[in-house]
């Protein structure tokens, strides 16, 4: 057993510096100064704290307070996937992809390890996540190893694809940083279904996406966050968004100890759309956090968000959500909600919507509302016979639903639901 | 889209000539020296002739504030202030304490009359042009404290509220007549460190007004201040402290005005509210100070820290705003709801025309079981102007059954302007209930249709829409200060809608 690893940032940095030659690109010079300036931001920014305004409700001192190391080697041995939801599938364990165990012979467009392809990738990996404002996407720059690329070409539909991160237990607190680049050509459209599941171990998964709409593409991308319970789970995604191209993300975080799921989108030519919708739950001590910043850069795009949080144990829930109209974007249509339930007397809310608009020919609107099950709405149902907890749970049920309304495909609906399905199980009737 | 284009237009054609409390007041001024230290604050101290507790409670706050930095969050923009280079102290030269009207100079007179300010106790508040017009004896009085720069000037109908057993006086009497009450209560709500302005309000105050009703008085007037700020080069930092005993009632309202100058001057009061059991206060506040010219030059920075702690069961503070006025205004008028179902709310118009910015809103912490709070905020951006709402709803383990609304409306005239909203919403309880709901628009072309089409010209229709889109504050305001309100918004935006 060797030592235990190094906290916080400095123990990343010091990782890093026995690690960067043996990290994949680094004789490519530009990657290697894409890492340096990451190593810049890390070690003068360090872990945010609460200080930090967009940081304000969520602590990361557990994060920082840990050691991690990476997870040198890949895991030997035979490994249970959950039954494939999609013919094409990319399968990665503890963030290294694994051609064995995924499927992606015969597609009509390219998806591959991001490691495999890093000369293919100057210019665009690292184009649309700024280092400088996310300390989270710095510590990914500094220490990825492997990713998704998926290249949609012009007018193509690509149909179904499934992306499955397993964390495996290698019996210590490691880290893992996958960096994703997803670029869909003009006119094409991609349906990608995100897992994310791990064991019980301390782990943190710091996924980077970054996401490239060309004009009329279309990404819908559920997202089914499902990790261990020891798990910290930091996404980031940016997505670029081209004149009538639509980007609709919904996302069910059940699972891990801390998650915060961050979506930074752009609407950056006419007509571009985005939904972006989510469920978090959370119990025990869990935190879950939605934090989203919408640029609206164009005239005549639209904006959906609606966020639903159900909070039970001594959990708490953060939504933060930040839509920017700038002078330029004329005619917007932008509507965001965001809903908590508290299901237990120790559960916490808190909730920061924001408005920033500088064109007048706009149309822009957010509701916040956090309260307890509806008393009458139970008392309707235990009238007409239901079972306090069947009551209980229907009502969640149909608070939850709105969340995944103008859902369309099946495929991620059920994959979704029986996300929700499964918290509900596991935490639903102790609450 | 010719109405459109006509509106814009006449946002552009919108010149300082509007602002007709702009006069300078010619009058025999003693001034401290400039710059600001700690001798400084002794000296405003020994001007005061104010006992040792307040000098050193001043000097506590002078080092505090000289530790704490400037707060940059608020999204509003400003050169810095250069502190060294503005009068902390400036009062016009006259008899110590004039005992009644007759001996205060007649110049400091013309200029409230003037203002429309009656000092003379017969006479009633006259806001704007017009709202004289009904017989005088027909109307309620009220009375009146007139801040002048650094000191109170006059303070009217004072042996009329004795009778009740009330005090209104300068606040600066109150710490010689009164200095039990002061004493107990002063930075009671806003401590001296609580924030930058704060505490620097606490080191160099100079006067405001003083307000103690007993228990189960129902005030018999509206009491009010009227502030103006009248030299050049130096800030105005007032402090109000109103207690509101058991069962007591009391409504208060505050106004404000300076003269048009290319400098910019500082203006960071704090205001303290206590309300005890089954007590309501209600403040008003009109603030037109100077908004600087249609380039943005001069006008005042108003930065001021108003706070109210319900500490009584069933307490109430209601505080209501409308915001014309100011180059730039930063505050948030806060209650702080400790007894049993007290009630909090606020409602509030912010205008902000040519290159005002206005970063406003207000706190309300829930901390008693079934204490309610309601949040009614209408911010108007019109030329460059930029207007924010901020505001936070906290709602503590132990507010059972604690209840908020919030509604946040900005309108939007022009492209040029910003709207902002940035409420915070933390809840820690299962039993409470918040809602908080926002929108942000313009004008819409069928409203303004709608209007024009039953023959009222576009400035009327606009008027008439952004009248309604205020409506609900307005309603809260006393029946004197709506008038001059609705006239004042009219002003504020006139070229671009009124």
């Amino acid at each position: 057993m060797t030592a235990a690893p190094q906290p916080g940032a400095a123990g990343f940095l010091a990782r890093y510096q026995g690690l960067k030659d043996h990290l994949p690109g680094a004789r490519l010079p530009w990657l290697a100064a894409l890492r340096a300036d990451a190593a810049a931001h890390v070690a003068a920014r360090g872990f945010p704290t609460r200080r930090v305004e967009a940081w304000k409700y969520t602590d990361l001192s557990p994060v920082a307070q840990a050691g991690f190391a990476e997870p040198l080697t890949a895991v030997a041995g035979a490994l249970t996937l959950p039954k494939p939801r999609c013919a094409a599938r990319a399968v990665f364990v503890d963030g290294r992809f694994r051609a064995d165990l995924s499927a992606l012979d015969g597609l009509a467009y390219c998806a591959a390890s991001v490691a495999k392809h890093l000369n293919a990738l100057e210019g665009m990996l690292g184009a649309l996540a700024p280092l400088s404002e996310h300390p989270m996407t710095a510590l990914n720059m500094l220490m990825f190893e492997d990713g998704l690329f998926l290249d949609v070409p012009a007018g193509v539909d690509a149909g179904h694809l499934e992306l499955l991160s397993i964390a495996v237990d290698p019996g210590r607190p490691f880290a893992f940083h996958p960096r994703h680049v997803i670029r869909l050509g003009a006119g094409s459209k991609l349906t990608l279904l995100e897992s994310a599941i791990g064991g019980s171990a301390q782990y943190l998964h710091n996924p980077v996406f970054e996401i490239d709409l060309a004009e009329g593409a279309v990404l819908t991308h559920g997202r089914a966050q499902q990790e261990g319970e020891g798990a910290f789970h930091l996404s980031m995604i940016h997505a670029r968004i081209a004149a009538e191209a639509r980007y609709d993300t919904m996302a069910v975080s059940a699972g891990a100890r801390l998650t915060r799921m961050e979506i930074h989108a752009a609407l950056i030519g006419p007509k571009a759309s985005c939904h972006m919708n989510s469920a978090q739950l959370a119990a025990g001590r869990a935190v879950v956090d939605t934090t989203t910043a919408l640029d609206h850069a164009a005239p005549d795009c639209a904006s959906r968000q609606t966020c639903k949080t159900v909070l039970a144990g001594q959990s708490r829930g953060v939504f933060q959500g930040k839509i920017l109209v700038r002078r330029e974007a004329q005619k917007t249509d932008g509507y965001q909600m965001n809903q908590a339930l508290l299901l237990s007397e120790d559960a916490e809310m808190d909730s920061k919507p924001q408005l920033e608009i500088y064109a007048d020919d706009v149309k822009c609107s957010h509701g916040a509302t956090i309260g307890a099950l509806d008393a009458d709405s139970l008392f309707y149902l235990r009238s007409r016979g239901v079972p306090a907890d069947q009551a209980r749970s229907m009502l969640v049920q149909a608070f939850l639903h709105e969340a995944f309304e103008g859902l369309e495909d099946d495929t991620l609906r059920e994959a979704l639901t029986a996300a929700v399905d499964g918290w509900w199980v596991r935490h639903g009737t102790a609450s | 889209m010719p109405a459109v284009t006509e509106t814009i237009e006449t946002v552009q054609a919108v010149t300082d000539s509007t602002y007709k409390w702009g006069f300078e007041t010619d009058i025999e001024m003693e001034f401290a020296p400039k710059g600001l230290s700690e001798d400084i604050v002794r000296f405003i101290s020994a001007k005061k002739e104010e006992p040792a507790w307040l000098l050193e409670w001043r000097l506590r706050a002078f080092a505090a504030w000289q530790k704490m930095e400037e707060p940059r969050w608020p999204s509003v923009k400003y050169p810095p202030i250069d502190y060294q280079d503005a009068y902390f102290y400036a009062a016009p030269k006259q008899k110590v304490g004039p005992k009644s009207l007759d001996e205060v100079d007649p110049e400091l007179l013309r200029t409230y009359e003037k203002l429309g300010i009656p000092l003379r106790e017969q006479a009633i508040l006259a806001g704007v042009e017009g709202a004289g017009e009904t017989p005088a004896d027909s109307r309620m009085p009220i009375a009146v404290d007139a801040v002048f720069d650094s000191v109170s000037v006059a303070t009217t109908f004072k042996d009329r509220l004795e009778k009740d057993g009330i005090i209104f006086c300068p606040i600066s009497e109150a710490v010689k007549t009164h200095p039990e009450l002061v004493q107990k209560y002063l930075g009671s709500v806003v401590p001296q460190g609580d924030n930058f302005f704060a505490a620097l309000n606490s080191a160099v105050f100079t006067d405001g007004s003083f307000v103690y009703i007993p228990k189960g008085v129902r005030c018999p007037m509206e009491l009010s201040t009227y502030f103006r700020i009248n030299a050049k080069s130096t800030g105005q930092f007032e402090r109000t402290l109103i207690i509101a005993d058991a069962g007591s009632h009391v409504s208060y309202l505050e106004g404000c005005t300076a003269p048009m100058r290319d400098e910019n001057q500082l203006h960071a009061a704090v205001v303290e509210l206590v309300a005890m059991d089954d007590a309501t206060i209600k403040y008003s506040t009109v603030q037109n100070w100077y908004p600087g010219d249609a380039e943005g030059k001069g006008g005042i920075y108003n930065f001021v820290t108003k706070r109210g702690a319900c500490r009584g069961a069933r307490s109430k503070i209601s505080w209501t705003q409308v915001e014309t006025g100011s180059a730039i205004t930063w505050k948030y008028p806060s209650c702080i709801l400790q007894g049993e179902d007290s009630v909090g709310e606020f409602y509030s118009v912010a205008i902000t025309n040519n290159y005002q910015q206005a970063d406003t809103g207000t706190k309300m912490f829930h901390i008693g079981p079934r204490t309610k709070s309601t949040i009614v905020s209408k911010g108007i951006s019109a030329g460059h102007g930029q207007n924010t709402y901020r505001g936070l709803v906290r709602i503590g383990a132990k507010a059972t059954g604690a209840r908020n609304f919030t509604q946040c409306d900005s309108l939007l005239i022009g492209d040029l302007c910003g709207a902002h909203t940035v409420p915070y919403i933390e809840n820690r309880c299962l039993s409470a209930k918040v809602e908080h709901e926002a929108t942000t628009s313009r004008i819409a072309e069928d409203q303004l249709f709608y209007c024009r089409q039953r023959g009222l010209s576009q400035e009327d229709a606009v008027g008439l829409i952004v009248n309604g889109f205020c409506r609900e504050v307005l309603k809260e305001l006393p029946m004197e200060f709506a008038v001059e309100a609705q006239k004042l918004l009219q002003i504020s935006l006139e070229g671009s809608v009124g």
